[in-house]
This record gives C-alpha cells, sequence and structure tokens, in this order.
C-alpha cells in the first residue's frame, strides 16, 4: 500500500467534495423552500459519492482481498439489476441461481488467484455455451432467444467486465510492484469524474444533442468538454501510474470514451425496458449500474491496453 | 387446530429473532423497499391484503413494516397446508406468528372469519391473500374471496391497505426453496372501503382493481411483444412516453 499517494488522493478526493457539499449548500441555502427536486438530488448525490468514496478507501486500504470482494458485491448488485428488467420463466430458475452462486463466485476465484487464462474465457466461452444448454434441457423454448440473449449479456455486463477492475491488481507491471491498486484508483477516478465532467461541461455549454432517441441529456459540447477535461485529469494522475503524464492522458481518453459508449449503451437498455433507472441502491443517483455502467465498459479495454504495453 | 396461540401483544424471542432474521434476508436478497402511495406507515389497526404467488410474499411485505407493526401484525395462512405437519406448525406458529385457517371447515369453532375477527379483537393488524391460494396462472390475480368483504363488514374501523409484492413470484417461485437475488419493491395503495349499500362481488371486484393499479410494471403483453404491426405503434408510444420523460428530466442533474 503506497502510502503517500493514497494520503493525496484522500486529502484531494476530501476537499473535492468538500467543495461541492459547499457548493450545494450555498445554493441550497438561497433557493426557496422547499427546494426544487434537482437540488435535493444534487444534496443526496454528493453524499452518497462520500459513502462511495468511503468505501473504495477503505478497500483500498484493506487490500487486494477486500477489493476484490467488493467487486464481487458491486457485481452481484449490478446482475441483480440486470436480471430484475429482463424477461425471463419459471423454468429458468436454476440458472439464474447458478449465475449468482456460481459464476459470480467463480470468477471472483479465478481474479484472487490470478487464473488469467481462464479468468478471460470462463464467462465468454464456457458459460456462453453451458448457459443455453441448460434452458433448452428445461425443454421450455418459449422466447428462448430473448431469454437466452438477456442472460449472457447480463453475466457478461456485471460480472466479466466489472471483474475487469480487481484484476488489474493481478497485473505484474516491472518496476511498479506493489502499487497495483493506485491504479485502480486511477481508472475510478477518471471514468467517474468524466462522468461528471460531461454533465457540467453538457450544462454549460449543450447545444446539439448527441443522440435524443437513447439520452435526453447528453450532447456533444458535453461529450467532447468532458473527455478533453478528464484526459487532462488523468495526466494529473499519472503519479498514481507506471505512465508518462501523455501516455496517462492517452489511457484515460481511451477509458473515459468507453464509459461514455457504457453509459449510452445502458440507457438505450433502460429506453427499451421503459424505465428510467436501474434500481434504487444509491440514494439519488438509482442503482449500482447507473454508476457503473461507465466502468463497466472502461474496465476491460483499461485492463487490456494497460496489460499489452506496460507488462 | 382448533384453538389460537397468539401471545399477548409482543412476540417471543423466538418470533422476534425470526421476524429481524427473515427481514434483514429479504433485505439481502431482494433489497425490498416499501412505496407509500395512497397511504403512509401508521399504528393504526390494519389489515393488508397483496397479491400472492410465494410463500416469500409475507416476509416481503412484513419487512416493510417499522419493528412495531411488524410484532404486531400477523399473515393469515391456510391451515391445511401449515398445520400438516408439526414441523410446519412450528415454523407457522412459534416462528413466524402466523393465524392458520381452515379453506374448507365444518367445525364452528373452524369458522376462519371468527378466527380472524377475535385477532383483530385483541388489537391485532392482519396480512391476508385474498385470492386464497398462490396464484400460478399468467393471470396477474384471481378473483378475491370473500373473507376481506365479511372482515371489513364485521370491523368498519380497521383500514384495508391493498399491498402489490411486485417480482416475489420470480425470486421463489412456488416449488422452490433457493430464491433467485431480484429487486423487489411493495407498493402499499390508499384505503378501500366498502361504500355504503355496495354489493360484495362489486367490492371485491373493485378492492381487486384497485391491488392491480398498483403494480408499478404492468407485464407488456406477448401478443404487443411479438406481433410486429403492434410492436410499431407501441414503440412509438414508448418514445412519446421518452418525449414527455425527457421533459421531466431535463432539469434534473442526470447523467445517465
Amino acid at each position: 500500500m503506497p502510502m503517500r499517494e493514497t494520503l493525496i488522493l484522500v486529502i484531494g478526493l476530501t476537499t473535492v467534495l468538500t467543495i461541492a457539499n459547499l457548493i450545494a449548500g450555498i445554493l441550497s441555502w438561497r433557493a426557496p423552500k422547499p427546494l426544487s427536486s434537482t437540488l435535493v438530488n444534487l444534496n443526496q448525490r454528493i453524499n452518497a459519492w462520500w459513502v462511495m468514496v468511503l468505501a473504495i478507501t477503505v478497500a483500498m486500504f484493506l487490500g487486494r482481498r477486500a477489493m476484490t470482494i467488493l467487486f464481487a458485491l458491486i457485481s452481484f448488485a449490478a446482475l441483480r439489476e440486470f436480471v430484475t428488467l429482463t424477461h425471463n420463466r419459471r423454468s429458468d430458475h436454476w440458472v439464474l441461481l447458478g449465475m449468482f452462486g456460481i459464476i459470480i463466485p467463480f470468477q471472483y476465484w479465478l481474479v484472487w488467484t490470478a487464473w488469467y487464462g481462464l479468468f478471460t474465457i470462463f464467462i465468454p466461452v464456457y458459460c456462453f455455451l453451458l448457459m443455453p444448454a441448460i434452458t433448452a434441457l428445461h425443454g421450455d423454448t418459449e422466447r428462448f432467444l430473448e431469454r437466452v440473449s438477456a442472460q449472457q449479456w447480463a453475466v457478461m455486463i456485471s460480472v466479466y467486465c466489472v471483474s475487469h477492475v480487481p484484476a488489474l491488481l493481478t497485473l505484474e507491471l516491472p518496476g511498479f510492484e506493489g502499487r497495483n491498486l493506485l491504479l485502480i484508483a486511477f481508472l475510478i477516478i477518471t471514468v467517474q469524474g468524466s462522468d461528471v465532467l460531461q454533465y457540467i461541461f453538457g450544462k454549460l455549454f449543450g447545444r446539439h444533442l448527441l443522440s435524443p432517441d437513447v439520452s435526453p441529456s447528453k450532447t456533444w459540447e458535453g461529450l467532447i468538454g468532458g473527455l478533453a477535461a478528464s484526459s487532462l485529469l488523468g495526466a494529473l494522475l499519472s503519479f498514481l501510474t507506471p505512465f508518462s503524464p501523455l501516455q496517462a492522458a492517452g489511457v484515460a481518453f481511451i477509458a473515459c470514451l468507453m464509459g461514455f459508449l457504457g453509459g449510452l449503451v445502458a440507457s438505450a437498455i433502460k429506453r427499451d425496458q421503459g424505465v428510467k433507472d436501474w434500481g434504487h441502491l444509491i440514494e439519488g443517483h438509482g442503482g449500482m449500474m447507473d454508476r457503473a455502467d461507465s466502468l463497466v465498459f472502461a474496465a476491460p479495454v483499461f485492463f487490456h491496453t494497460v496489460r499489452y504495453f506496460w507488462t | 387446530m382448533t384453538k389460537l396461540h397468539i401471545r399477548a401483544n409482543t412476540f417471543t424471542l423466538l418470533q422476534t429473532m425470526t421476524s429481524v432474521g427473515l427481514s434483514a434476508l429479504a433485505w439481502a436478497v431482494t433489497g425490498v423497499r416499501p412505496i407509500w402511495s395512497g397511504s403512509e406507515p401508521s399504528d393504526r389497526q390494519r389489515i393488508y391484503f397483496a397479491n400472492h404467488a410465494s410463500h416469500g410474499d409475507f416476509i416481503l411485505l412484513s419487512a416493510c413494516l417499522s419493528e412495531k407493526e411488524r410484532a404486531r401484525t400477523h399473515a393469515v395462512a391456510a391451515a391445511e397446508y401449515w398445520g400438516k405437519s408439526r414441523l410446519r406448525r412450528f415454523i407457522a406458529q412459534d416462528m413466524l406468528s402466523s393465524v392458520l385457517i381452515h379453506r374448507q371447515w365444518t367445525d364452528e369453532t373452524q369458522n376462519p372469519i371468527s378466527i380472524m375477527l377475535s385477532v383483530l379483537d385483541e388489537g391485532h393488524s392482519l396480512i391476508i391473500f385474498p385470492e386464497g391460494t398462490r396464484n400460478m396462472t399468467d393471470e396477474a390475480l384471481l378473483p378475491f374471496r370473500s373473507g376481506l368483504y365479511n372482515l371489513s363488514m364485521a370491523r368498519p374501523d380497521v383500514e384495508l391497505i391493498p399491498c402489490w409484492i411486485e417480482n416475489m413470484s420470480r425470486v421463489l417461485p412456488k416449488g422452490q426453496f433457493v430464491p433467485v437475488p431480484l429487486l423487489c419493491r411493495v407498493v402499499f395503495g390508499a384505503p378501500v372501503a366498502i361504500a355504503p349499500g355496495e354489493e360484495r362481488r362489486a367490492f371485491l371486484d373493485r378492492a381487486r382493481q384497485t391491488l392491480l393499479a398498483l403494480n408499478p410494471r404492468p407485464p407488456r403483453h406477448d401478443v404487443e411483444m411479438w406481433n410486429p404491426a403492434i410492436r410499431k405503434t407501441s414503440r412509438d408510444q414508448k418514445s412519446l412516453e421518452h418525449r414527455s420523460r425527457s421533459d421531466i428530466r431535463h432539469d434534473a442533474p442526470g447523467d445517465d
């Protein structure tokens, strides 16, 4: 656990959130009472950020085991939200149970033991083939392809993709030994920061909707401003990583672009299912997937970028 | 099974532990959250009536009540099922503090209405499933049995609260014992009361409709999903909904 960098992170995040609290406090104080839903939501969101930062900081201090367990729990919450939204039938009961009871623990056990070979193919090969086989053996063919596809998507998104975050701890980067936890901090701060920055730039300068059918809040101005700012943020955080500042900006750019696409795909799924949020786990934000959608898309690409160029 | 074993106003230690444990389990598995839409949590005496598709239904519902309310709210269960063996009766009465009634009865001491009334008269609240059995059909809700009407006629001061339990049939379908973790909500609606001069059947149908209307995500009909002609219009409607929803969301700090 590299103390100096962690301390800088904790101080930095505390400062940012305190400033956010101050701004929201001043806005709420000056606003007419009762507060508009926007302000109430803003306050809830900032409070939830405190909790999330606290959870990840504690996991950072406790080390690799705690981080792996934390992300297994995040997978559980995300998978639960995903499966709740999709169509399934009574005959799917055992497949669904297997997703929670076998796939999540096994995938994270593979992360824990750093069994890279099986970690990358367990879900895309074995679960991909065996889950529909089990469904077929149950003999219920109604809306078969729809059910099977939704199950594949559920485990790929909420287990496979999410597990790439703690898998960063298994990478052996020359000259960076014992500091991999900082890579997780780098990924989460840039990607989640990018979400917030895209939102702020969109609110300040947003004119042109990017995909009005999918999301009413994503604009070109928000995307470009947010990506530029979060790449800059990545460069500033390069002291956490084995990257040079320029490399860090490039890696952050790729991760945040993937994060943006993740948010877009998650929005499309929600629109298709006719819901506004994935769930209600995080006060003010919606469900776990509402917060993690960008991380889900960014994590595997970030993982493989680092693995390919730096190991 | 002729005599009731309702112990005073408080739970035994076993019942308290069971109730706390099951509520925690219900939260861990389903993240259950109450939605009070038309009524509020209160210490008034109530009859909660809900849709029924799973053994977990009443656990989910009582997990939404406060500790104090839970201690005086009893689920009404079928003696034919829960009284069958000593183990089942132990679970139903000594652990879950349910009220067992016979659906088929001959002896007047087994009259379900008088058993339920005697529980109400001790100041307790009830959870009842007016469909009379777990619903295994594709129908969202079976026709109601008369109990709700009879209870309300006899004790008009007790509030009848409709409660829609979402998803529980998917979490723990009939015949399964291991629950699948899925998100559940319980929607508590506005109290229903018998209107002056309202007929039994009319009241029961109205209560049923009120309960159905609480479903926050009514099932999309299969025909609509698979018939391309209808699907097109339904998609148009959906995009209309989005537009109106997006109007609401423009001022909300949503960054989805």
